[in-house]
């Protein structure tokens, strides 16, 4: 334990701190849990400035909160503050909405999951699901009947869904407080919005054009996938991961495979490991150009939508060849890959690479020279580093207002350490940045195929595992840098076939608070292109 | 009774798989025999109904990728005429459901399905939207589109690639080909339920 | 070179000489009717099957091509569909207006469509203040588009009614001081006159500078009177859903889908009469041996031809350009447009009197 760390943790009063490769687990009382958190985000030594995720647990005896923090400037370093409490029919913690924004959001989901109440924050109505659930369905001793949560037959009350929820009886008698006040021209986007990349929903407070307020709803596609990989064994759970944020279905699953090998201490064949790498990287390409391609459209340029998309084919089929799949290529599995790879792959790829280089020169001229593309970009939808870090917004978001947070850098996994790329960084944190970085990020991915793709090595293509899969008893947690950000896999296993508890972190869900955050006061037209920026995918967050 | 010839361009009815069931579907429409005239009526409306099939921008989760797919230059959908996707329910005449339905979209899907006109068409693509598919254990999966609105074409697959997608639109395009529009029962019957007023 | 007039002038005296008065005249406004009608509906399919076929090649796809050869027969298939579709009656709306909007819409454009002429003798109307009329009935459309949008009660209709009044508005003028620079160098509004005097050089040779710029911004300001391509704001597909016509379904949106494309036409013929000389073949002076052989190229194909290609202009822009922001679209009209236009005015004045 370095220095630093030991200066801050001595000021925890009554901690039991353990340390594991770098994770750092500290458990504190509940009473302290507020104090600990205030010295961990508020010292001069490290700022542990950026809060990663809220994990909920249900220990049945006891409910806990475990929450996941980094330095922001230190991303190697990960601390665990963990409490539990025993109270079972009123489970409370306080709150922590002061100290991170990215707080509110988590707070409201482990409240949704596990009816875990958080003292002092008064926006406690469920996220995920609707606000007439009878139940915390990720308890332990939840009830998944169906009679008592059948199929709804009408829509959600609006009122319900602004109202903030009274818990506590004392404010029984005081007036209901709400999102948006009575007089408020409140108008719904989606959940069936061609601008919403899915089944989001906006409801956004107007003043003529100008957007005042922005309310995001979830759970519109929220499929319960946590809950399910309670029931499921390791190697099931990866098709799972596929189906979150889909774009990036395949390095999601790798994030699974990895953090499932580290468990079983496997070592994973180089071979693996190489076109692992590829195949994420192909996938962020991919992505990233539908993501252009999604923006564009947002602003109204349909060509340029269909020009990325017809790129996009060219990687579609090398998955196919190779991975046998095309959207969910189900390529990786625990301690390698499914298959060897096509006779054809490399050939493929090296034809791609320069197809690539020549289709983004003209992408740039069909859209980033545009003046009316120029001209709406310009000035719009500013996020400065502090406010990146302290919502969380990772990614090609965070590193377009500067903050350096990729993964592939501070914590390589993979090929990653073997290869020479730059982690691309802008400063200005507009419109425009978070657009270019997508496009330049393809650019640097392909460099990173080019230097691996002559290189794989020979060899076994996936590693020996056991038939069944037990993971010894512990934390486990994998990042990875997906199309969209951070992506982590926590997995909690008490030794069985099944993991006792899996949380995965969705880069997509800070980016709609992101969202929330920068559109006051720009019009509706921006809101919808802002969106598009961020290119965050619906069910990642609603999982 | 035999189904006559459907002709839809470049794919003969061999080709086609599960005829038996539109043979059945036939069979019912025409029970009571068909007038010669209304019955060419009938096709020349049914020919311009099953060509230009506007569908609804909607998708949940990852099906609609390959929708955009279909929609983009390799598998270009504007081959058929079906490249004209309508943003607004009241225009569209196919919902595609891509993806799962949960609990808190039924309604909404419900919804929109009675806010289109009339003849509207579903299509569920794929396993989520058929059955549940991979979510079919979790507590906040509806089990299969058809649980809320009536479906027409089913389209298997997780996800199915922008083909098997085609192969639907098409079976959905047959299946218009054999309606009848004149011989519609006039006045639909309506069982209001007075008490519940 | 053959005109229409002929067989129009022939039909009428045909009438007038067999029929008493008000019989002919009721046969002609019953044919002129029809044949306005029909030419609409026909032109407005001819349109949608050539927007789909140019934008899909410009997106490297095909387009339609199942349906009749090359997808000729697609826009007749949609037709069938569009007029046996289910009309929605909103149950908390303003029914009536709702019915009569979509109307508006369609007439607003029929009005205008008449009095284009497409051939000498081969318009329904020619008023001596034919650029005052084309501009008041063209102008009709936008209560059309704010009713639609008012009636359906709801937020998405709304926000694009008051976007299209706040952009068709402030467009009008811009269109209008654009079109009042030829009216200077003509010196009359009667399109048939304006035509006639561009036998020799069209108004856009003519007119030279200042007749260019007010093509340039005639077609820009027309453009988002049509509410297309970077100025679709009314409809904004990826904010506002379908804007004021999100609640109209069948024949009623239909209206307002042909509309969209023959206000296309329209605001390409309206710049066709005023700048490239109507059916007036291209008439270099002293190539008379060039004039000659454009006079063998029939009057009624120049006209189309000319309005085909503004049209494949209007559809270039729609389909490469993103859209623009509301306060942006106002910018760019009181801000830059307006201003540019009214110096252009006094710049065709000085133009004039120095040639």
């Amino acid at each position: 334990m370095n220095n630093k760390l030991e200066q801050i943790f001595s000021q925890i009063p009554s901690a039991e701190i353990s340390n594991k490769e770098n994770i750092y687990t500290i458990y504190v009382s509940k009473e302290n849990l507020r104090r600990s958190a205030e010295i961990l985000r508020n010292n001069d030594i490290l700022d542990f400035d950026f809060l990663r995720d809220i994990i909920g647990m249900d220990y049945t005896d006891s409910f806990g909160v475990t929450y996941n923090l980094s330095p922001s400037d230190d991303l190697t370093i990960i601390v665990l503050l963990k409490s539990t409490t025993t109270d079972r029919e009123k489970p409370a913690f306080d709150t922590v909405i002061d100290l991170w924004e990215s707080a509110p959001f988590y707070e409201r989901e482990v409240h949704d999951f596990f009816g875990i109440r958080f003292l002092g924050n008064e926006d406690m109505r469920r996220i995920f699901l609707r606000q007439d659930w009878r139940g915390y369905p990720l308890r332990k001793d939840y009830d998944n009947s169906p009679i008592i949560n059948p199929v709804p037959k009408d829509n959600e009350n609006l009122d319900d869904m602004e109202n903030l929820p009274v818990l506590d009886l004392e404010d029984l008698g005081k007036p209901k407080k709400s999102v948006f006040d009575k007089d408020e021209y409140v108008v719904n986007f989606g959940p069936q919005h061609p601008a919403t990349h899915g089944v989001l929903h906006l409801r956004i407070s107007l003043d003529g054009e100008t957007v005042k307020k922005v309310d995001p709803n979830f759970g519109y596609i929220h499929r319960g996938i946590e809950k399910m990989c309670e029931a499921y064994t390791y190697p099931q759970i990866l098709h799972l991961a596929d189906r979150l944020d889909y774009l990036s279905g395949s390095i999601n699953r790798h994030a699974v495979c990895m953090a499932v090998e580290k468990g079983l201490e496997l070592e994973v064949p180089q071979r693996a490991q190489y076109v692992r790498t590829i195949i994420d990287e192909l996938t962020r390409i991919a992505s990233h150009l539908l993501g252009w391609g999604a923006m564009a459209l947002d602003m109204g340029a349909i060509t340029a939508f269909v020009y990325g998309m017809r790129d996009r084919e060219k990687i579609m089929d090398i998955f196919e060849q190779t991975c046998g799949g095309r959207l969910m290529a189900n390529y990786a599995v625990i301690g390698g890959l499914m298959a060897d790879i096509h006779p054809e792959f490399q050939k493929k790829v090296k034809e791609f690479i320069p197809y690539m280089r020549k289709m983004l020169k003209e992408h740039h001229i069909l859209f980033t020279g545009n003046p009316i593309a120029r001209g709406r970009m310009d000035g719009v939808g500013y996020l400065s580093r502090e406010q990146a870090i302290s919502i969380g917004a990772t990614g090609p978001v965070g590193r377009s207002s500067g903050w350096s947070c990729d993964l592939r850098k501070h914590a390589p996994y993979a090929a990653y350490d073997k290869v020479n790329f730059t982690e691309l960084l802008r400063t200005d944190g507009m419109t425009f940045d978070r657009y270019h970085i997508r496009l330049d990020e393809i650019e640097e991915s392909l460099k990173i195929i080019e230097q691996l793709i002559d290189n794989i090595p020979e060899g076994d293509y996936c590693a020996k595992t056991k038939a069944v899969i037990k993971l010894p008893e512990g934390d486990y947690i994998q990042r990875v840098e997906n199309a969209r950000g951070d992506f982590s896999v926590y997995i909690n296993s008490r030794g069985d076939k099944f993991p006792y508890r899996v949380k995965f972190r969705s880069p997509s869900m800070v980016l709609v608070n992101v969202l929330k955050h920068i559109t006051p006061g720009t019009k509706i037209s921006d809101l919808i292109m802002l969106g598009g920026s961020l290119d965050y995918v619906i069910p990642c967050i609603d999982r | 009774m035999e189904v006559k010839d459907i002709k839809v361009k470049n794919f003969t009815t061999a080709d086609f798989r599960d005829n038996e069931y539109l043979e059945k579907y036939v069979e019912e429409l025409r029970k009571g025999g068909v007038n010669v005239a209304i019955g060419k009526l009938d096709d020349i409306i049914n020919w311009g109904r099953s060509n230009s099939v506007w569908p609804l921008t909607f998708a949940t989760s990852c099906c609609g990728i390959e929708f955009m797919s279909l929609g983009a230059a390799r598998f270009d959908f504007a081959r058929f005429g079906w490249e004209v996707t309508r943003n607004s329910p009241r225009q569209a005449d196919v919902v595609f459901c891509f993806g799962t339905i949960v609990h808190k979209m039924a309604p909404v899907v419900k919804r929109l399905y009675e806010q289109m006109a009339e003849p509207k068409y579903v299509i569920a693509v794929g396993s989520c939207a058929i059955s549940g598919g991979p979510f079919k254990k979790s507590y906040h999966t509806v089990m299969g589109l058809d649980e809320i609105i009536p479906v027409d074409v089913y389209v298997p697959g997780c996800p199915p690639s922008p083909n098997a997608i085609i192969y639907g639109m098409m079976q959905l395009s047959r299946k218009i080909k054999v309606q009848e529009f004149f011989s519609l029962p006039k006045e639909p019957k309506i069982i209001v339920n007075k008490a519940n007023n | 070179m053959f005109h229409f007039e002929v067989v129009t002038k022939w039909i009428d005296t045909f009438l007038m000489s067999n029929l008493p008065e008000w019989l002919a005249l009721t046969i002609e406004f019953v044919l002129i009717g029809i044949l306005i009608l029909s030419a609409y509906a026909v032109l407005a399919l001819i349109l949608i099957l050539a927007e789909r076929k140019i934008c899909a090649y410009f997106q490297c796809r095909l387009g339609p091509n199942r349906v009749g050869a090359w997808g000729v027969l697609q826009p007749i298939a949609d037709m069938f569909k569009i007029l046996l579709k289910e009309i929605i009656t909103l149950n908390r709306a303003d029914n009536r207006l709702f019915r009569l909007a979509s109307f508006l819409v369609i007439i607003a454009s029929l009005l205008t469509f008449g009095a284009l002429p497409f051939d000498k003798g081969l318009h329904a109307i020619d008023f001596n203040v034919g650029v005052f009329y084309l501009l008041a009935v063209s102008a009709l459309g936008v209560v059309g588009i704010v009713l639609a949008g008012w009636a359906s009660n709801s937020k998405y209709t709304m926000i694009g009614a008051m976007r299209s009044g706040a952009q068709l508005i402030s467009y009008e003028l811009s269109c209008a001081l654009s079109l009042m620079t030829i009216v200077m160098l003509s010196g009359t509004m009667q399109l048939s006159q304006i035509v006639e005097q561009q036998a020799n050089m069209w108004f856009i040779f003519k007119g030279g500078i200042p007749a260019f710029i007010a093509f340039v911004i005639y077609l820009i300001a027309g453009h988002a009177e049509t509410n297309r391509g970077p100025f679709d704001l009314p409809e904004a597909e990826s904010e506002l859903t379908a804007g004021y016509h999100t609640e109209y379904s069948g024949i009623t949106f239909g209206f307002f889908y042909l509309a969209e494309y023959l206000n296309m036409f329209i605001i390409a013929a309206i710049a066709t009469t005023m700048f490239l000389g109507a059916w007036q073949p291209l008439h270099i002076p002293g190539l008379d041996g060039f004039n000659m052989v454009m006079d063998y190229i029939p009057p009624v194909l120049w006209f189309f031809a000319k309005t085909f290609f503004c049209v494949f202009i209007a559809l270039w822009v729609r389909w490469s350009f993103p859209r623009l922001r509301i306060d942006q679209l106002l910018r760019l009209e009181w801000k830059i447009l307006m201003p540019i236009a009214l110096a252009n005015i006094v710049l065709m004045a000085l133009w004039i009197l120095v040639f």
